[in-house]
């Protein structure tokens, strides 16, 4: 197995386990830490194919990685802040029960 | 103090912007439309005497104010004011015998609901025959005169509810119209030889010698000189106008109107629009005379119709039992004195008779009307009589008219004027028929209005309603006074002694002395003889034993039933046009009805059945099919909408599990095809 291999294999788990954390749990924080172990797995395959590419040297995969941290972080920001306008809304963070967007 | 002649036109103005008041108030604003009426026809006088004043410092100037209308190809159509003594006599005479009428007219038409609108017609009549006075544009006389036509065309058919003035007043709209058509041949002729309208243009003007003398140079058909064939042309729009053979049957049908309606059309406006016209284009109808080789001058045309007309009136007028009626054929039988006159080259005079008849005309009608106000609208004067000591005051003033238009000698003012026609006719070479008529006419004339004046106010009352009559308001009286002194004095103006007026009308020098005044003394002494014949006559007739019932017996029917007769019914002239003109045209009306009916008609509805069908081929298109197809479609998205709608949860987690689903057939899909 050569280590391309078992780079995108841990990082199928790695999304795996976030979509499965994003799917089940009820509470709107733990949902998007799914989400976010998600996008760190998606960042994962972008190192492993630059590294173990056809051009390793040039600086692009890190490139492209910072360009989607940095939107992730945003992501977070933005996630963060509806998080809070639902907990200051409804005074809980059950999503199941947050089915309208009419307040 | 005068009025200059670029200011001229306030005096027709005035009373437009009376009758324009008038028209825009409601039925009730009756004493507004009164006083707007009276007060500018008030203002309009004293205009008019300020512009006299101005055009008699020096008669013999045509002082014109020209102005363009419009441009029209090379040119423009000129319009312009014309003041010179012609015109400004007859503006005063205009306004000063119209405003009596208005003043008469608040008694008369006191009870009547339309007050207002008369009052806005009356104007309107007055306004009409101003312009006409004072436009130096044949255009714009032709456009006052239609309005003049306009104006007794609603003012005969003013009681339009009774079925006898409404007819009445059609017929003199059609009948003036037939001779307007002449006229309106001739301006445009004129207009096309000429290349003006304006009378007076400093040279170029169609009343100056210089387009005159190219004017006759011309001939036409039949070796007329070019200006006597225009000049006839137009004639034929005074003909219609003023009343004239064979244009005269619509005049004694006006009386259907108000009386002081038939006051304002007989005396001061309406026919005398025609004979004003002739006395003005005077310069272009006598422009032939000086041509020797024509087969006829258009003066002679108009002298043998004024003499056929003044005899004719003044026969008919004997048998005539309506008050008005007399009078009505008596002003058919004094306009032909006016035209015969103008014929026979006494312009002058025929203005004279003109204004001295403007006046003495009105008080007969005003008269009249008074009597059938009084009377209860009794007209027919065989059931009148005995009104002398009842209606003092109308009797005196009637009188005085019914003698100054029989010409009794000496104090009156139509012994002068006539006698002034009668010496022209008899200075005239052509043919001594207009002096025949002439003559003629004045026995009959003296004959008739005795005969009126006597079954009217002697004898004894011959119905309750004359039995009952009492006498017109002060409103009413104050006018016919008014009238009756004019109807003296206003001879003194042109007598032969002292032609003032028809020197000043000519622009000639005033020569006058006492020698004058019996000059042609043997005419004068014949036609004081035929007077007083005539009235002796008729004082004989009817006056000395008055009818004795209404449906007593006519001494002149008793003594020659079928002549007087024939005469009552007016020498059947209605009768002959009836089945002449009446026929012809109720021919043509019937073709023209069938052609509307059967040709363009069934080309009209075969159009209209296309377009049917047309529409219901559309309908059936719209309905089955468009409609159908909309129908579905927006069925099938209504639908489409409903389902989508079910997925649409709000559950956050429906929406992930969604995607995630969807991820794992896309990765499904991608590894079953293997990864590019």
């Amino acid at each position: 197995m050569s280590p391309l291999h078992l780079c995108l294999l841990l990082s199928t788990g790695l999304f795996c386990i976030g979509l499965a954390g994003a799917l089940s749990r009820s509470n709107a924080i733990l949902v998007l830490l799914g989400i976010e172990l998600m996008l760190n797995a998606a960042n994962l395959n972008f190192i492993a194919f630059w590294r173990y590419g056809p051009a390793p040297s040039a600086g692009a995969g890190v490139v492209f990685v910072i360009f989607t941290i940095a939107v992730a972080a945003a992501e977070a920001a933005v996630g963060l802040a509806l998080v809070i306008a639902l907990h200051r809304h409804r005074r809980n963070l059950r999503l199941p029960e947050a089915t309208r967007l009419k307040g | 103090m005068t009025l200059s002649v670029q200011h001229l036109w306030l005096i027709p103005a005035l009373p437009l912007a009376a009758a324009a008041v008038g028209a825009v108030l409601p039925r009730s604003g009756r004493v507004p439309a009164a006083s707007a009426a009276i007060a500018a026809m008030g203002a309009a006088f004293v205009l008019s005497c300020l512009a006299l004043n101005g055009a008699l410092a020096d008669p013999a100037r045509h002082a014109v104010h020209n102005f363009a209308w419009f441009d029209l190809g090379h040119g423009a159509v000129m319009l312009g004011w014309l003041l010179d003594p012609l015109t400004a006599f007859m503006c005063v005479m205009v306004t000063f015998v119209g405003l009596l009428i208005f003043v008469f007219s608040l008694g008369y038409m006191r009870d009547d609901p339309h007050f207002a609108r008369f009052f806005c017609f009356l104007s309107l009549f007055a306004a009409a025959m101003l312009g006409l006075l004072v436009a130096n544009s044949l255009l714009l006389l032709f456009i006052c005169w239609e309005l003049v036509g306009l104006a007794s065309y609603l003012l005969i058919g003013f009681w339009f509810h009774r079925p006898a003035a409404a007819a009445a007043a059609k017929k003199a709209f059609l009948t003036t119209r037939l001779g307007d058509l002449g006229f309106l041949l001739g301006l445009l002729w004129l207009y096309d030889s000429a290349g003006s309208l304006l009378f007076y243009d400093a040279g170029r003007g169609v009343l100056e010698s210089g387009v005159l003398a190219g004017l006759t140079a011309q001939t036409v058909a039949g070796g007329l000189a070019l200006s006597t064939a225009i000049g006839l042309l137009l004639f034929c729009g005074a003909v219609g106008k003023s009343g004239q053979f064979p244009l005269h049957v619509w005049l004694p049908d006006a009386m259907e109107g108000p009386t002081p309606v038939s006051a304002l059309i007989h005396a001061a406006t309406m026919v005398a629009a025609g004979v004003f016209l002739v006395a003005r284009l005077y310069p272009l109808m006598a422009a032939d005379q000086a041509l020797a080789a024509v087969p006829v001058h258009a003066l002679t045309v108009v002298a043998l119709i004024g003499a056929v007309t003044a005899l004719l009136g003044a026969v008919i007028a004997v048998a005539q039992d309506d008050i008005k009626r007399v009078l009505a054929f008596s002003t058919v039988s004094q306009l032909g004195y006016m035209m015969l006159a103008l014929g026979v080259g006494a312009w002058t005079a025929a203005i004279f008779h003109l204004l001295t008849h403007a006046f003495f005309k009105a008080l007969l009608f005003l008269g009249a009307g008074s009597v059938i106000h009084a009377a209860h609208h009794e007209q027919d004067i065989r059931r009148l009589g005995g009104l002398r000591t009842r209606l003092p005051a109308t009797y005196r003033t009637f009188v005085i008219g019914m003698m100054a238009l029989a010409g009794v000698p000496f104090l009156f003012s139509g012994f002068w004027s006539k006698e002034a026609i009668l010496h022209a006719a008899h200075g005239w070479t052509v043919s001594p028929l207009p002096l025949w008529a002439g003559l003629a006419a004045v026995a009959l004339t003296a004959f008739y209005m005795t005969r009126l004046v006597a079954e009217t106010f002697f004898g004894s009352p011959r119905s309750p309603a004359a039995a009952h009559a009492e006498e017109s308001p002060a409103v009413m009286r104050i006018p016919l006074v008014l009238l009756a002194g004019c109807a003296i004095l206003l001879g003194f103006l042109g007598t032969p002694a002292w032609p003032w007026l028809q020197a000043r009308l000519a622009g000639a020098p005033l020569h006058g002395s006492l020698e004058h005044l019996f000059e042609g003394g043997g005419l004068m002494l014949l036609s004081i003889a035929l007077v007083g014949a005539g009235i002796g006559l008729g004082w004989r007739f009817y006056g000395r034993r008055p009818r004795a019932s209404a449906a007593a017996a006519d001494p002149l029917a008793a003594a020659s039933p079928t002549l007087m007769a024939a005469l009552a019914a007016r020498l059947g002239c209605d009768e002959f046009y009836a089945a002449t003109v009446g026929r012809l045209h109720a021919l043509a009306a019937a073709v023209a009805d069938g052609l509307d009916r059967w040709v363009l008609g069934a080309a009209v509805s075969g159009v209209g059945l296309l377009g049917q069908f047309g529409g219901v081929v559309s309908r059936e298109n719209d309905e089955g099919a468009l409609n159908g197809g909309f129908d579905a479609a927006g069925a099938g998205l209504r639908g489409a909408g409903r389902s989508y709608a079910r997925a649409q949860t709000g559950r956050v987690h429906g929406y992930l599990r969604a995607l995630a689903v969807a991820f794992v057939v896309l990765g499904l899909v991608l590894l079953a095809g293997g990864v590019p």
